[in-house]
């Protein structure tokens, strides 16, 4: 044990993911008790570069790497905490995850599953260049991890949602699951705007916003493998369900998945929007799915074809 | 040096290797012992959407598939990802991270990739591409970056006179071939005065078998850190549970 | 940024055994506060670093009200602090103690 103490009043079992902070968020999945952080706060691994451009450092540069228990099976683990400059991938953030990976690689007798709770809208421009090859360094890893049988999941849920860089590790991992909340893309909305128009994408749209990125999109069309109640017992199942035969990484797989995606694009590339999708794929009622209750959703995507998938 | 140019330098032999109307670079070129070169990449400047991603991505899988073992170029030229609703709508995160699957499955398979970016190459579009090869060249006058400053300027919500002052000392930060060799992005930058042949054998000879950019980084005084993080980590998880110092 | 390093003597030693807490995150308007029992028994040590100047008398009494209401002899304290109202401070501050009170 570190021996830490996190407030805990926030992790009861149906406090919501998508407002917790990333320690909640570990308290909130992991067995009680089970979590051991490497180089935890009390080590003061801080980014040496943001006092320069006037920003506050963090004890633990808002990535929080370790060990923990699901429901008695080992596993590493690594959270990015969204409020933190975003969650960004940076030196000493991405440092700490590229050797937890790595690790897991190196030491078979390591736990042979990885949780990534992404909350993170990309690279931290401040250190742009280290956390740009920060994400190239992960990216190689996870599929080095997943070649050495090393499940590697991704839970997206969080305020930051997973862009940019958070985006493709994410689609580089063995599974991922997301809520309804988590945001999944490459460039966000306003980035979109900014360069390209507001007719091309009105960030302030939230419903808008919610349909292209937004879990339920995601999980419909095959780009998550699991949907989530937006709870700690929510997530915690969805990682447990995903932590099983993830797809292998090899030729097989990764030929389904080219299959996957151009089939994907021949069947949605003239959609104009996430409701027409929707209907393409067979749902009666596609304007409900945005009001529906996660019951309703679960029940109406479980006839979706192509949802479930080893192509990853 | 144009696409055409430096096609031309490399493959003194022949090729076969254009860029298409969407500006995507497909082909073959021979190399001086008889060899061939796979050839794939993106030219112009023009961002990489999903309509990009899937020829290239379907090349390289065909390439494995072949079995033959010839190694795989990656020219970049590419001012980043698509910035459009649509390509995010259907997920561009999966299509982008597929092509760098895809590359990475290569090396596995025991084609050495390397990477040219002979052009711009910008975020999430140089991650699918010239960062998931085993090794990263660059021709002097390349522009890698994130982003360039009046848009970190407009997103940071700093000065851009601040963000170019800072840049001139700053390598983890700061736009450009120089700043992403310091950090071990880019392995070399080859002369353009000498033949290129030459030098793409002397890189292939060179094609690292394991992950060295945090190495390097470390090296070049660009990227000190996380060689260092890497091993810390490393020793904190295999020691067990760790103890925390009082 | 900057810096601030505070020093007090307390009248007795923060009770419970926890050796180390982190409240708050580093956040617009937010702070972390790490404590850590490193000290001797009757001392304090607060270390804060901030992007806000111009608040040194407004820490110094934050930390002074904190350290007669705790009594945290034996903690070092480090903040990074985002720009957190007083109050927002004086709650991670308490929290942090609360923590720290717990005995295992």
């Amino acid at each position: 044990m570190t021996g830490m103490m996190i407030r805990n009043e926030a992790t009861v079992a149906s406090a919501s993911w998508f407002l917790a902070s990333a320690r909640e968020r570990l308290t909130g999945i992991l067995d009680p008790g089970s979590f051991v952080e490497f180089l935890p706060p009390s080590e003061r691994v801080r980014s040496p570069h943001l006092a320069q451009f006037d920003l506050p450092a963090a004890f633990d540069d808002g990535m929080i790497v370790g060990r923990g228990r699901l429901d008695g099976r080992d596993v590493l683990v690594a959270a990015q905490e969204g409020q933190f400059m975003g969650g960004t991938f940076a030196e000493v953030s991405g440092g700490k995850l590229l050797g937890l990976i790595r690790a897991a690689i190196a030491d078979p007798d390591l736990p042979r599953s990885i949780l990534l709770l992404l909350d993170s809208g990309g690279v931290r421009l401040q250190e742009a260049n280290a956390g740009e090859l920060a994400v190239a360094e992960v990216m190689r890893a996870i599929v080095e991890a997943r070649s050495a049988g090393v499940a590697v999941v991704a839970l997206v849920g969080g305020r930051a949602g997973a862009f940019g860089g958070a985006g493709l590790t994410a689609a580089t991992c063995s599974r991922i699951a997301i809520s309804e909340q988590g945001r999944l893309g490459v460039t966000g909305p306003e980035v979109i705007e900014t360069n390209q128009g507001v007719e091309e994408f009105d960030s302030q749209d939230k419903a808008l916003v919610w349909s292209v990125t937004g879990g339920r999109s995601r999980r419909l069309i095959g780009g998550a493998d699991a949907y989530a109640e937006d709870t700690m017992t929510g997530f915690r199942a969805a990682a447990l369900a995903l932590l099983d035969s993830p797809p292998p990484f090899d030729l097989l797989t990764l030929q389904a998945e080219q299959e996957r995606l151009a089939e994907r694009h021949a069947l949605f590339g003239a959609c104009e929007s996430a409701v027409e999708m929707w209907g393409i794929l067979g749902i009666a009622d596609p304007e409900a799915v945005r009001d529906m209750d996660d019951a309703a959703f679960v029940a109406i995507a479980a006839g979706v074809k192509g949802m479930d998938h080893d192509a990853r | 040096m144009t696409l055409d140019d430096i096609l031309a330098n490399l493959f003194p032999a022949g090729h076969d290797v254009a860029a298409g109307p969407d500006r995507l670079i497909l082909g073959t070129g021979r190399r001086r012992n008889g060899g061939t070169v796979q050839v794939i990449g993106i030219a112009d400047g023009e961002p990489l959407g999903i309509a990009g991603v899937l020829p290239l991505a379907e090349r390289v899988l065909r390439v494995i598939a072949a079995g033959d073992g010839a190694p795989i170029l990656v020219m970049v030229d590419t001012c980043g990802q698509r910035m459009a609703r649509r390509d995010e709508m259907l997920g561009l995160n999966e299509y982008l991270a597929h092509l760098a699957k895809c590359l990475r499955l290569a090396s596995w398979h025991g084609y050495p990739t390397v990477g040219l970016n002979y052009g711009k190459a910008a975020a999430g579009a140089f991650l699918a591409t010239a960062l998931a090869t085993d090794i990263l060249v660059a021709l002097p006058g390349a522009e890698p970056a994130v982003m360039d400053l009046p848009s970190m300027a407009r997103v940071t919500k700093l000065p851009e006179d601040t963000l170019r002052a800072l840049s001139r000392t700053t390598p983890v930060f700061a736009p450009g071939l120089a700043a992403m060799a310091e950090v071990g992005a880019v392995a070399e930058v080859w002369d353009p005065r000498q033949p290129l042949d030459a030098q793409f054998e002397a890189t292939l000879a060179n094609v690292p078998g394991h992950d060295v950019r945090d190495a390097l980084g470390a090296a070049r005084g660009g990227r000190r850190l996380t060689a260092d993080l890497v091993r810390r980590v490393a020793a904190q998880a295999t020691g067990g549970a760790h103890v925390a110092a009082s | 940024m900057i810096t601030l390093t505070l020093r007090y003597t307390t009248r007795a030693p923060m009770p419970g055994n926890a050796r180390r807490a982190l409240v708050g995150v580093v956040a617009s308007g937010n702070l972390e506060v790490l404590l850590e029992r490193t000290l001797p028994d009757t001392e304090c040590a607060v270390e804060i670093a901030t992007p806000v100047r111009g608040y040194d008398e407004v820490w110094t009494a934050v930390l002074a009200d904190f350290v007669e209401r705790a009594s945290p002899g034996g903690l070092r304290i480090s903040i990074n602090d985002s720009g957190a109202r007083p109050d927002t401070v004086a709650l991670r501050l308490m929290q942090g103690a609360r923590l720290m009170e717990a005995t295992r």
